[in-house]
């Protein structure tokens, strides 16, 4: 799998793309692999703040529930509708149109905190 | 991988991994959760068919002139209306009512009874029927000797009578006959955890593989699918069939679980039933029920009911149902309150989700 040069990710499976302030927020192809198929997602409401490394939502597969942290903190822009229907979209295409939520963040400090697409590429060959 | 090397392996575990299944510790077993997918074996087996290691399950063979007086003891079912080649779903308790496990005793004649039991219990099982009995007959701790498959679906008898020269369309639902299959000797009983026809086989492990791989070949055409326990347990909750540890257990007693049709009280003794007689006498307070959510979300084993904004009981189990597209549960409750369309509320997440009960089975197939 090839995971987004321009993305950074967490060790809990999110990634996060940053532009013009708006971070947008997703979970890997790792991520819902492990997961498998994926029937329900959970998210907050826009206006809602975020923690850096705190839950904000979940995702279940059939079998299991995995909560999704918050890779960087902010204020909930945007909530990717399409999961509300459609959250069969999660193993089909986890790093463009599945993504959950857009954020209003202030900097790019944690950002730039989170692990590079060849470091998290590491990180689960190494987990797996 | 690190830490299985202590999990139990079934004959097919490396069989499994070469097909890229996903590997979980079941009760301390190393099995396939998964190979393509749970949805899509799910689909496999309710439109066409698929096929189980289920090997995991213990079995224990029961052999001696009064066989049969040692299980219709242990028991809940009556054992004596069994003809030979029948098989009977049944209880195995203890003297307070609770359950020690759940199995299918099979006749395999006047003298000799074949017990297919769970996983997890064997040993349990095993030690509780040997200080049990007090007849002539021995109990024996069969597990070794076998291995199982199930193939499962509307195309599974199809697929199966390319393996044998057992008339298997004249086997009836819960009937078994010994014969060969794929070449082999084997038990091939009409019985199944998912819903659906299909059979159980029983073979020896050093054949498993083999026998494995030639209904895989055999089913090619009928798009047989390798299926995980992710899918059994997805079946199995559609056909609301009792699984040990969430439907049933050592608190839980067979008129709890709402199965007593399987308890003979009228048989004479066994364990378990002065309990039983007592429970009656003072009246049934809880009751399993099938509910359907109606709000957004999805109910998992041990999530809190609610009615009337009040703690009422515990879903036992809980899932998205793939072939029905609905989300669907078992929950323990109140007997008063345990009637079809009361809305109760599932606990999810500290928040009250709407559900509703609805007859079970949820899936019922068509003959």
């Amino acid at each position: 799998m090839n995971y987004p040069e321009n993305y950074r990710y967490t060790k809990e499976h999110e990634w996060v793309s940053l532009s013009g302030g708006v971070a947008t927020v997703g979970i890997t192809f790792h991520a819902q692999e492990e997961l498998g198929d994926i029937v329900y997602v959970d998210l907050p409401k826009p206006g809602t703040a975020v923690e850096k490394g705190k839950t904000f939502g979940s995702v279940e597969s059939v079998k299991a529930v995995s909560d999704i942290y918050a890779p960087v903190s902010g204020e909930v822009a945007e909530v990717n509708e399409l999961l509300a229907s459609s959250p069969e979209k999660l193993n089909e295409d986890p790093h463009n149109a599945a993504w959950l939520i857009r954020v209003k963040v202030s900097g790019d400090d944690e950002f730039k905190q989170l692990m590079s697409a060849s470091d998290y590429q590491t990180y689960v060959g190494a987990e797996s | 991988m690190s830490g299985t090397s202590e999990l139990k392996r079934t004959p097919l575990n490396e069989v499994h991994r070469q097909c890229n299944a996903r590997m979980v510790d079941f009760g301390g077993w190393d099995m396939p959760v998964q190979y393509s997918g749970i949805v899509e074996e799910h689909q496999a087996v309710r439109n066409a068919v698929g096929l189980f290691d289920v090997s995991h399950m213990g079995e224990i063979e029961i052999r001696g002139p009064e066989a049969l007086n040692l299980v219709d003891y242990v028991t809940t079912n009556a054992a004596s209306r069994l003809a030979a080649g029948q098989v009977q779903y049944a209880g195995l308790l203890y003297d307070h009512g609770g359950f020690v496990d759940d199995i299918l005793v099979h006749k395999v004649a006047d003298d000799s009874y074949f017990l297919c039991v769970n996983a997890s219990n064997q040993e349990k099982d095993f030690a509780h029927i040997r200080e049990l009995n007090k007849f002539d007959c021995d109990v024996d701790f069969a597990s070794p000797r076998y291995a199982q498959l199930a193939i499962q679906g509307p195309k599974a008898l199809s697929v199966a009578l390319k393996l044998t020269k057992s008339d298997l369309g004249t086997v009836r639902y819960y009937w078994f006959v010994d014969g060969e299959f794929a070449g082999v000797p084997a038990r091939i009983a009409r019985t199944g955890y998912t819903g659906e026809d299909g059979f159980e086989v029983y073979v020896a492990p050093e054949h498993a593989c083999a026998v494995w791989h030639a209904i895989m070949d055999a089913g090619a055409d009928a798009g047989i699918r390798r299926c995980g326990l992710g899918a059994r347990n997805t079946l199995r909750l559609e056909a609301a069939m009792s699984l040990y540890g969430h439907e049933i257990g050592a608190s839980i007693t067979p008129f709890d679980a709402g199965l007593s049709w399987i308890v003979k009280m009228d048989k004479g003794e066994f364990v378990g039933r002065e309990a039983l007689v007592r429970q009656k006498e003072k009246g049934i307070t809880r009751k399993l029920v099938g509910f359907e959510m109606r709000g957004r979300g999805i109910a998992r084993d041990g999530y809190e009911v609610l009615i009337d904004e009040k703690p009422a009981g515990w879903v036992t189990s809980g899932s998205p149902a793939p072939y029905l597209n609905k989300n669907i549960g078992l929950a323990m409750l109140p007997a008063d309150r345990a009637t079809v369309g009361e809305k109760i509320g599932i606990l999810i997440r500290n928040q009250s989700a709407d559900a509703e009960i609805v007859p079970t089975p949820f899936y019922k197939r068509s003959k």
